[in-house]
């Protein structure tokens, strides 16, 4: 497929917005960064899904919902959970299996869970997400409580039956789901054009009647805007709506992956419009940002970074006494 | 005392949940205008309104998924699974959803939810509805697993696995929703012990569900020949109620697990294995089981009839642990 150029043009956001957005994105590269080195010293195992290159999406989406909106994410969850105001702390000390991550160690990198900020997990079951958000719109709409349930899940989802039934289920109740595809154009190491006979995504959701719109997910300003638009239309009581945000990974789908199915080049030519580079350069070409203000919220990101691994590395292992904890609500039976 | 169907028990439980509670819906496939499947829901629609009585897409995965979602967002729903078959295009909001979210959140979130299916063979309806697979639901932690096995039970289990604040998944045998019975007023029913249907002294037969009315027939045919059998209804499927299993055996010396899920795995499995390890020396007989046949089920009566547990096997097995 052939890549559009690397986004440009105003960014319609005062300075102080435009560089919290910066700030977010940040924040999440620096995180991830350091989680693929604490995984080289076997500080964290089992699965990690990196989100380096897919920034603009969490970043530009969550900025557009409200502190009591629920979201459903799925295993690439860190830079959600981040910004919606899980403190990193708790993120790597989740990672590193320790008592004091925000699952208390149960869940680990795919199983972020934050009841404060309505964060109904990272969920690693492909598409697994889906039903449960149109659930949770669906309690929402029967309690009568304002509030829209944002679902992110990528393009591999759409083959998943859970997909078409939520479609359906959420279109034809009107439930305020908003359904947030990220698109990296891979499931794992299958292409999309090699999966779906229909490539067009938004079409498989005007297919069921719900109101669909595609935007270029690496620039943080075209998910904005295009996010808010969406999420205005499901508060407005009138049904689902879907955005497919166009984004790519940089990084290999987890730690085990030898990345045999696409082209270095292919990677490179992605990296050019990273949502970090290009929309710095925007801010700067407008005098929005300086380089000393770019090198000083990276710097500020960074020593967050360091704050969070030293939380975790203080942080405590839970007692094998306490294994059959939190089994049912009440006690362990 | 008033006489009851199973059936009738059922729905005036989730008439009563309705009313109690209006945090508490039903949804399902056909459970609104067409009265359900097995004709539980007959009425409620009209009563609640669709709001509450919500007929869904066929759609297991996405209902099932929903429930789990409702229950999330502080609502407690009751999602109504045509059958046990059919709960397999839900198993993985169930298993990987429903039953782990509490754990794996570091108790942060709880499902409150109750999932209610019809189970069981007996009808002649073929190979793919005629499935019995609570010993699946049964093997996994962070559900609960109810199997009422009388019409007082089938009334007064609702409300109890509503209150509780985890996943509760209700197994209905489809041959048991025109048993009838006089039933004493309606009272919260325990869901943590298996009840003892009859005493006696000889032999333990343990049971659960559809089993339950062959077993207490094949335990009165014993007794005319003056084997005293005791019937053992577990009632609970998760978690076992092992002390009471072990209780009973232990007084008998002698145990029959009657169970209508295939052998291999099964339900059955896990009690003989309890009780051979925790009771193996009061024992005076080997522990036998009475399963469904490890085929799928024919379509033919007399095949039917011959794959699933029946009074005249139990009987037999009772007499072969007796040594008669």
């Amino acid at each position: 497929m052939s890549i559009a150029p690397p986004p440009t043009g105003p960014v319609p956001y005062a300075k102080e917005s435009a560089l919290a957005l910066l700030h977010d994105m940040l924040r999440i590269r620096r995180l991830e960064e350091k989680c693929a080195e604490l995984y080289g010293e076997g500080k964290i195992r089992g699965f990690l899904h990196l989100y380096i290159g897919e920034e603009a999406v969490a970043v530009g989406a969550l900025h557009a919902l409200k502190p009591e909106d629920n979201i459903v994410a799925t295993y690439r969850e860190h830079g959600h959970a981040l910004v919606r105001g899980v403190p990193m702390g708790a993120i790597v000390a989740e990672m590193y299996g320790k008592r004091e991550g925000c699952s208390r160690g149960r869940g680990g990198s795919m199983h972020l869970f934050d009841a404060r900020t309505r964060l109904f997990g990272g969920n690693a079951i492909v598409g697994g997400g889906l039903p449960l958000a149109v659930g949770l719109a669906l309690a929402d709409k029967m309690r009568g409580v304002e509030r829209i349930t944002a679902c992110f899940f990528g393009e591999g989802a759409m083959a998943e039956g859970a997909f078409h039934e939520s479609m359906n289920l959420a279109a034809v109740w009107r439930l305020p789901v908003l359904f947030c595809c990220e698109n990296n154009l891979y499931a794992m190491g299958t292409a999309l054009e090699r999966s779906e006979s229909q490539t067009d995504l938004c079409a498989k959701a005007v297919s069921y009647n719900v109101p669909a719109a595609r935007t270029d997910g690496q620039d943080v300003v075209s998910v904005h805007e295009a996010t808010r638009q969406a999420q205005q239309h499901v508060r407005d009581g009138k049904g689902p709506f879907f955005v497919e945000y166009q984004t790519y990974r940089y990084r290999a789908h987890s730690m085990f992956d030898a990345e045999l199915y696409r082209d270095k080049r292919e990677v490179e030519e992605w990296k050019t419009r990273g949502p970090l580079h290009t929309f710095s350069a925007r801010l700067k070409a407008e005098g929005k940002l300086t380089e000393e203000e770019f090198l000083g919220i990276d710097r500020e990101a960074g020593a967050e970074v360091d704050r969070a691994v030293a939380f975790a590395d203080a942080g405590t292992w839970e007692p094998v006494e306490d294994l059959m904890r939190d089994l049912y609500t009440e006690a362990a039976t | 005392m008033s006489r009851l169907s199973y059936r009738e028990g059922m729905r005036q439980a989730l008439r009563e949940a309705l009313a109690g509670d209006p945090r508490v819906f039903l949804m399902g496939e056909d459970v609104g205008r067409y009265g359900g499947t097995y004709a539980v829901t007959k009425g409620l629609l009209e009563e609640f309104g669709p709001e509450r009585v919500r007929d869904t897409p066929l759609s297991e995965l996405g209902f099932v998924g929903a429930g789990v979602g409702a229950a999330l967002g502080g609502m407690r729903p009751i999602v109504e699974v045509m059958t046990v078959n059919f709960s397999l295009l839900a198993l993985d909001q169930i298993v990987n959803h429903a039953a782990l979210y509490h754990h794996m959140s570091g108790g942060q979130f709880s499902v409150p939810l109750v999932i209610r299916m019809a189970t069981g063979a007996g009808r002649q309806v073929a190979a793919q509805h005629s499935h019995s697979f609570e010993n699946w639901y049964a093997s996994i932690p962070g559900i609960k697993v109810l199997a009422p096995g009388t019409v007082e039970d089938a009334r007064d289990m609702l409300a109890p696995a509503l209150a509780d604040p985890d996943p509760v998944v209700i197994f209905e045998h489809v041959q048991l929703y025109n048993m009838e019975a006089d039933v004493p007023e309606a009272r919260n029913a325990d869901i943590r012990s298996a009840a003892v249907r009859r005493e006696g002294k000889m032999v333990s037969l343990i049971t659960y569900g559809g089993s339950l009315s062959k077993t207490l027939q094949a335990a009165a045919e014993l007794a005319q020949e003056g084997i005293d059998a005791e019937v053992v209804d577990l009632r609970v499927l998760r978690p076992l109620d092992s002390a009471s299993i072990l209780a009973s055996v232990r007084k008998c010396r002698r145990a029959v697990v009657v169970d209508e899920s295939w052998r291999t795995g099964s339900l059955a499995a896990e009690i003989v294995a309890r009780i051979a390890e925790e009771a193996f020396y009061d024992l005076d007989a080997p522990p036998v089981r009475v399963c469904t046949e490890e085929v799928p089920i024919p379509y033919a009566k007399h095949l039917e009839e011959a794959a699933l547990p029946q009074p005249a096997k139990i009987v037999a097995a009772v007499k072969a642990a007796l040594g008669r």
